[in-house]
């Protein structure tokens, strides 16, 4: 069909060229700073901030809790016989809970959140936008920017960090699940083994850059939302799009941070 | 307030002189000038992409122009600052051309949010207002649905009953029959007469639909090339000599 070359061009909005490139995250650096900004200005949307809580946070949790489940249990299954032939078996725990707490569960559920969250952020404004729901908002007085963007932006931040401590929690328990049926370790050895090697100086910065992820993925899908342009194709572009550089930024912050952190800490 | 001691006449509700507007080096608006007094209907016509709607949207501040004067009630709007042209919009109603409700909320908190948000809401209640508004585009039965259950032509409705809800004294319509059956389009003609007759309000409209312009209009104004070339009420343009003018009169 000749539409599939069509759709591959429009489906996405990414840079066309260098400037393109620099003009894009200029404007979404100059978005993220108003957030900001906009967020320390009264009025507060409080109760609209929660209710995003609630949609952004609460409705992640099944996702988040089954992928979490799954990737600590295997983690730690392929982990097994790796060590085992070291002799290191007893390592396990250990290895797993650093794996899950630094790097695995925060980055592998900010990028599931980007997927969910920043898709759905991008397109519900997107198609708030090319419908003129949000013309609608501003001329009867109400600030969108505010009363949309700045409550999701928050509510993702927030909500991030609290779904990825979540997420680490079930993976610990996957992995402890796998190395009980397969090794027979119990709980408390578990446990004890696990957190042998994890203070607050690991786990602090780890869970700080999940603020970060969580911050960055609600800017993109905000960006992307209120900058659709006409027609509704472009609200399928922009959930596309947020996707796509939501998770690219969430790695990116990670590579960030990780060198950052080595260095202050 | 400096109002009262400029030329401008009390009941001048809307004063538009010399608006231009380009988009990236494209003219839209060349030079466009325009008065509305209390109570009046004015239609624009214009062929399509010729910037009817982006004279409304400078109206209410959702575009600026490049240059050119507005005063509303008076006050010159692009001079106000982000309050005092949030204070002042709210007086000024628009009609968006699919309605724009708010997919996520029912018709009722549809028709409540614009009212609960403005600053000085102490939680009166509103059910009576709202039944009110709906009962005025005969759509009461449909308080308690979503914008999804609704037709076009039923949105457009509600948009309307939503805008009336801050007691507007201009309405602003863009198209508000485009795409709809004759028998839809008649009606809600009737709806915007009847909104003028009972509540005195000023209206710019918008529309292609000559039927609703005969009916409405107290005078209509024709745009072409980003300017008004031709004004008039409805029978004087009708028996223009000039082709363009003339041309939204013929409809065989
Ligand atoms: N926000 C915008 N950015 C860039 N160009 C715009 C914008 N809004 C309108 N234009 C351009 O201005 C011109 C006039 O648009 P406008 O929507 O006012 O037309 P219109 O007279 O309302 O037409 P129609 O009858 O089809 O609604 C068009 O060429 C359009 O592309
Ligand atoms: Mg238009």
């Amino acid at each position: 069909m000749n539409t599939a070359g069509k759709s591959e061009k429009t489906l996405i909005n990414l840079p066309k060229s260098l400037d393109d490139f620099f003009v894009k995250t200029a404007g979404l650096a100059v978005f993220a700073f108003r957030i900001v900004k906009e967020a320390f200005l009264p009025p507060y949307e409080i109760s609209e901030t929660l209710k995003q809580c609630y949609m952004i946070g609460y409705k992640s949790l099944p996702l988040i809790s089954v992928t979490g489940f799954i990737i600590g249990l295997t983690l730690t299954l392929q982990s097994i016989p790796t060590l085992q032939k070291f002799g290191a078996e007893s390592l396990v725990p250990s290895m797993v809970a650093l794996a899950v707490m630094l790097e695995i569960g925060p980055v592998i559920t900010a990028l599931i959140f980007a997927g969910k969250i920043g898709s759905g952020i991008g397109a519900e404004l997107g198609s708030m936008r090319v419908t003129e729901q949000i013309d609608a908002m501003e001329v009867s007085g109400t600030n969108p920017f505010k009363y949309l963007a700045v409550t999701r932006v928050i509510a993702a931040t927030l909500m991030l960090p609290v779904l990825v401590i979540l997420a680490d929690a079930i993976a610990l328990l996957g992995g402890f699940l796998a190395v009980n049926l397969f090794g027979g370790m119990n709980l408390q050895t578990f446990i004890a083994s696990s957190m042998a090697n994890l203070g607050f100086r690991e786990v602090l910065p780890a869970t700080f850059k999940t603020f970060l992820f969580g911050f960055g993925v609600g800017v993109v899908g905000c960006y992307e939302g209120f900058n659709a342009s006409r027609g509704t194709e472009s609200v399928g572009i922009a959930a596309n799009t947020a996707v796509v550089i939501a998770s690219l930024l969430v790695i990116l912050i990670d590579m960030v941070m990780v060198q950052l952190i080595s260095i202050l800490f | 307030m400096t109002d009262r001691t400029e030329s401008v006449k009390d009941n001048d509700i809307l004063v538009i002189e010399g608006l231009k507007k380009s988009f990236s080096g494209n003219a839209v608006l060349n030079d466009v000038d325009l008065k509305i007094s209390k109570g009046e209907t004015v239609v624009i016509l214009g062929r399509s992409g010729t910037g009817k709607s982006v004279i409304l949207k400078c109206i209410i501040g959702l575009i600026r122009p490049d240059s050119g004067s507005i005063r509303i009630f008076g006050e010159n709007f692009l001079e106000l600052n982000e309050k005092q042209m949030s204070s002042l919009r709210i007086r000024v109603g628009f009609l968006f051309q699919g309605g724009a409700l708010y997919d996520s909320m029912t018709v009722r908190e549809n028709l409540m949010f614009p009212v609960i948000r403005q600053p000085g809401y102490k939680g009166a209640d509103l059910t009576a207002k709202i039944e009110e508004m709906l009962d005025n585009v005969g759509l009461l039965n449909a308080i308690d649905k979503m914008p999804s259950e609704l037709s076009g032509g039923m949105q457009k409705r509600i948009g309307l009953a939503r805008t009336l809800m801050l007691d507007p004294e201009i309405i602003l319509y863009d198209e508000p029959t485009t795409g709809l059956d004759p028998v839809t389009s008649n009606e809600i003609s009737h709806l915007i007469l009847d909104m003028q007759k009972k509540y005195g309000v000023s209206s710019l409209i918008v529309t292609h639909d000559m039927p609703c312009a005969r009916l409405v209009s107290n005078r209509i104004v024709v745009l072409k090339q980003g300017e008004f070339t031709a004004e008039g009420t409805y029978d004087e343009l009708e028996r223009s000599k000039d082709d363009f003018v003339s041309g939204f009169f013929k409809f065989e």
